[in-house]
């Protein structure tokens, strides 16, 4: 059950990028050329889905456990630390590159564009990378307390 | 503003915000799109199903979009094979790094009132910002 309302969740999600016109990478990167003839679409999008998404939470915390699972997994981190920056500096710069995030990425492989393969193949070894790189740093830190990998999303 | 399409992006702004409400009240999971690819490919633990379940969803979206009748446009992306391929690591490292993209930061976080995922969301558009105004305005390409 659990898996087939992860699929229809899937769904949504890719039919709001697909009529907000964010699959199109040239549409984020006038969103982001705010030097040229801006297109404010993107805050348009963001503002809607953070209003339904905001006051959706909020009934959802308000719930002692979810639907179908045992307790919701919210996010646990609060600080602001140096991989949050430094991660969010390096994926802004990519996506500033070619316009693409993760969901416009991977829902666009259904176009089978070339370029969108290579770039979802060159994402995956980026995230692979990561976990390698994070797991030879907690491994020299082992002894110490075991490092929560608890991502925000 | 040209280009200024608000209705449709307020139309599907809502549908990626009832997806994301729909997954934490039912599932109890955020709808972080670089959380979920990432916990695929790490290929660990007992989640991979769902994680799995919701890419699927995600990528039959434009082919039920075509079905009934929505034209489904071809991506327009540097011809730079390089550039695409330096952007799609960036995007990949640096989303695990941040712990969160702009579906899981931007949207997700930023709903639940993050100080974290504000300060990620701030930072990301900032360089983006940069990198367009530069590629753009500067350098030409």
């Amino acid at each position: 059950m659990q898996m087939f309302v992860a699929v229809v969740c899937g769904l949504i999600f890719g039919w709001g990028l697909l009529i907000s016109g964010m699959l199109q990478p040239t549409k984020v990167i006038g969103f982001l050329d705010i030097f040229g003839s801006w297109d404010a679409s993107l805050a348009v999008v963001m503002a809607a889905a953070l209003v339904v998404s905001g006051v959706g939470f909020w009934i959802t915390a308000a719930r002692e456990r979810p639907i179908l699972a045992a307790r919701s997994m919210w996010p646990t981190k609060r600080d602001v630390d140096a991989p949050l920056v430094i991660g969010a500096a390096l994926f802004g710069v990519g996506w500033g590159l070619v316009g693409l995030c993760p969901g416009p990425a991977l829902e666009n492989l259904a176009t089978l564009s070339p370029r969108v393969i290579a770039f979802v193949v060159a994402m995956a070894f980026g995230m692979v990378s990561h976990s390698l790189w994070d797991e030879i740093r907690s491994g020299r830190r082992r002894g110490r307390a075991e490092i929560t990998v608890g991502a925000d999303g | 503003m040209a280009n200024f399409t608000p209705v449709s992006a307020a139309i599907g702004g809502a549908l990626i915000g009832l997806a994301a409400t729909l997954l934490m009240l039912f599932n109890g999971r955020v709808a972080g799109i670089s959380g979920i690819l990432a916990t695929c490919l790490n290929g660990r633990g007992s989640n991979i199903g769902w994680n799995a379940a919701f890419i699927v969803g995600l990528v039959l979206a434009p082919l039920t979009a075509s079905l009934a009748g929505f034209p489904i446009a071809i991506p327009q992306m540097p011809d730079n094979w390089a550039l695409v391929v330096a952007a799609g690591v960036l995007v990949g490292f640096g989303s695990r790094l941040g712990g969160g993209c702009t579906s899981g930061h931007g949207v997700c976080g930023m709903a639940r009132l993050s100080v974290r995922s504000a300060v990620a969301t701030a930072i990301f558009m900032a360089t983006a910002v940069s990198v367009v105004a530069m590629s753009r305005h500067v350098i030409g390409v």
